[in-house]
């Protein structure tokens, strides 16, 4: 395992088109429960321990077995009841994907698949372990919703990313957490809803002017 | 304590629904309600203790026949208490096989403080079949915090899983991410489809309520508010005021049942744990 070559994979600058999503902050803020950077550690938190963590024991699950990424991509469907977030995660997997191609020799995957299970193949085409792909999912999920926490809230760069390192801890327990269930079947693994961002990423959906894609 | 309560519809070969197990055990007991014009028949779960308390292992097995036609409702909100220190958290386990079409709405799950509950559902649904699934969930009685409440819900539909869903909801980790500071949740999933009363185009998209076109055969529609109203307010229409119960709350139809004003704060099982001990 290259350190290196996780710092790579779970860099923001990755062109995978992450900049263009709010990971469902957008809903939020819009909605008025999101209004400070108290309101998104407690945001970030709460993804952190449901999408996030299905994130996370996804792309783990699929740098174990890249050749199940059909079956896991179908997990991650049942998972995600909302339209507009299977389209958010299908059109980032395929941006990951574009940019993972000319990184490292992916094995056969679909065109558009789910963001984790992305992740996950190419984690493992890295030379990366299930836990890496873990902890790399993990953070994305919280530094895409925290820059862009940054834009729609004005709020001071440095207070986000000290909230950023704050969650770190919580980023690989979580990852631990996910990467245990690895080898799990898929649906054993885990399943935790956020209902708000379901609500939130249709009502978004609904918009003619937005910021962001999701 | 613990529980099972079993549930079997089958056609009756004349069009219409016949019971061929209904069984159960306190505090879990159905009861056939309702005349027996239609095709269905309906079954309403009758709380025969309070509770689920800690330690409670409860479990409720329903199967629905090819050409069945089954209701379930409940009398009254399922009130998961505390019970004693020390116990393992109390759990409920519904298990349904649907071939022909299932309607499960029971009243809400409330969570009071300092209960710990775990729900966990799974629904096989064959080819063919018809299922209509709520479950709405209150965090805390009135003015009070939520107790700790672990859900997980497995529904497939033709062999493939088509929802999978947890939820997780404790004291002091409301998340703008999750549930924000709302109090009330209300999910309904169709398959493979909504019913024909309901209009997707009536429903209107808010910030607190949703419709989702699941990626398999079905439909889920979820709903936040600040109570239950809101939740009912969104989610009541979809699930057939046909028999004319607006909120699904349940009817005195044979005189036995006896039944609140459908409003979800649930004033009863403020019975102490000793007299309940003695009940059992």
């Amino acid at each position: 395992m290259s350190l290196a070559t996780l710092l790579v994979l779970a860099d923001g600058r990755l062109p995978a088109g992450g900049h263009a999503h709010s990971g469902g902050l957008e809903a939020q803020v819009s909605a008025g429960r999101v209004r400070d950077l108290d309101d998104v550690a407690a945001f970030l938190r709460g993804k952190l321990a449901t999408s996030g963590l299905v994130a996370a024991a996804f792309a783990a699950a699929a740098c174990r077995r890249p050749g199940r990424w059909a079956e896991l991509d179908g997990g991650l469907d049942a998972r995600t009841p909302s339209p507009a977030l299977r389209k958010a995660s299908r059109a980032q997997g395929r941006a990951l994907l574009r940019a993972g191609r000319a990184m490292w020799a992916l094995p056969p995957i679909g065109r558009e698949p789910h963001q984790p299970t992305a992740l996950g193949v190419l984690a493992h085409a890295a030379g990366l372990g299930p836990e890496e792909a873990a902890v790399a999912a993990a953070h994305g999920t919280t530094t895409g919703a925290a820059s862009a926490a940054v834009r729609l809230l004005a709020l001071d760069p440095y207070a986000v990313h000290a909230l950023l390192a704050r969650l770190a801890p919580a980023c690989d327990r979580i990852a631990g957490e996910a990467a245990r269930h690895a080898d799990d079947a898929v649906n054993d693994l885990p399943a935790a809803g956020a209902p708000l961002l379901d609500i939130g990423a249709e009502h978004h959906a609904t918009w003619e002017v937005r910021l962001f894609a999701s | 304590m613990r529980a099972v309560a079993r549930i079997v519809a089958e056609a009756d070969g004349r069009g219409g629904t016949r019971l061929a197990v209904l069984r159960g055990e306190s505090p879990l007991l159905p009861r056939r309600t309702g005349g027996s014009s239609g095709a269905g028949v309906t079954v309403h779960l009758v709380g025969g203790a309070a509770g689920p308390l800690r330690g409670d292992d409860l479990r409720v097995e329903v199967t629905v026949g090819a050409g069945a036609h089954l209701t379930v409702r409940s009398v009254a909100a399922q009130l998961a208490l505390p019970g004693r220190a020390g116990l393992p958290p109390s759990r409920l386990v519904v298990h349904a096989e649907v071939a022909g079409e299932l309607r499960w709405l029971p009243e809400p799950l409330i969570a009071a403080a300092g209960c710990d509950h775990h729900a966990r559902t799974h629904v096989e649904v064959a080819e063919g079949g018809t299922l209509l699934w709520r479950e709405d969930l209150v965090c805390g009685r009135h003015a009070e915090p939520t107790g700790t409440v672990s859900l997980s819900t497995t529904i497939r539909y033709a062999g493939a899983t088509l929802y999978r869903h947890e939820l997780a909801v404790a004291p002091d980790t409301g998340s703008p991410a999750v549930l924000g500071r709302y109090r009330a949740l209300g999910t309904l999933v169709a398959a493979p489809a909504l019913p024909a009363t309901v209009l997707p185009a009536t429903f209107r998209t808010t910030s607190s309520a949703a419709i989702m076109p699941l990626a398999g055969q079905g439909f889920l529609a979820t709903a936040v508010g600040e109570d239950i109203r809101e939740v009912r307010a969104a989610l009541d229409p979809m699930c057939g005021a046909a028999e004319g119960a607006p909120g699904g709350a349940p009817q005195a139809r044979d005189g036995f049942l006896a039944v609140g004003d459908g409003s979800h704060r649930v004033h009863a099982p403020a019975k102490p744990f000793a007299e309940r001990e003695i009940a059992t």
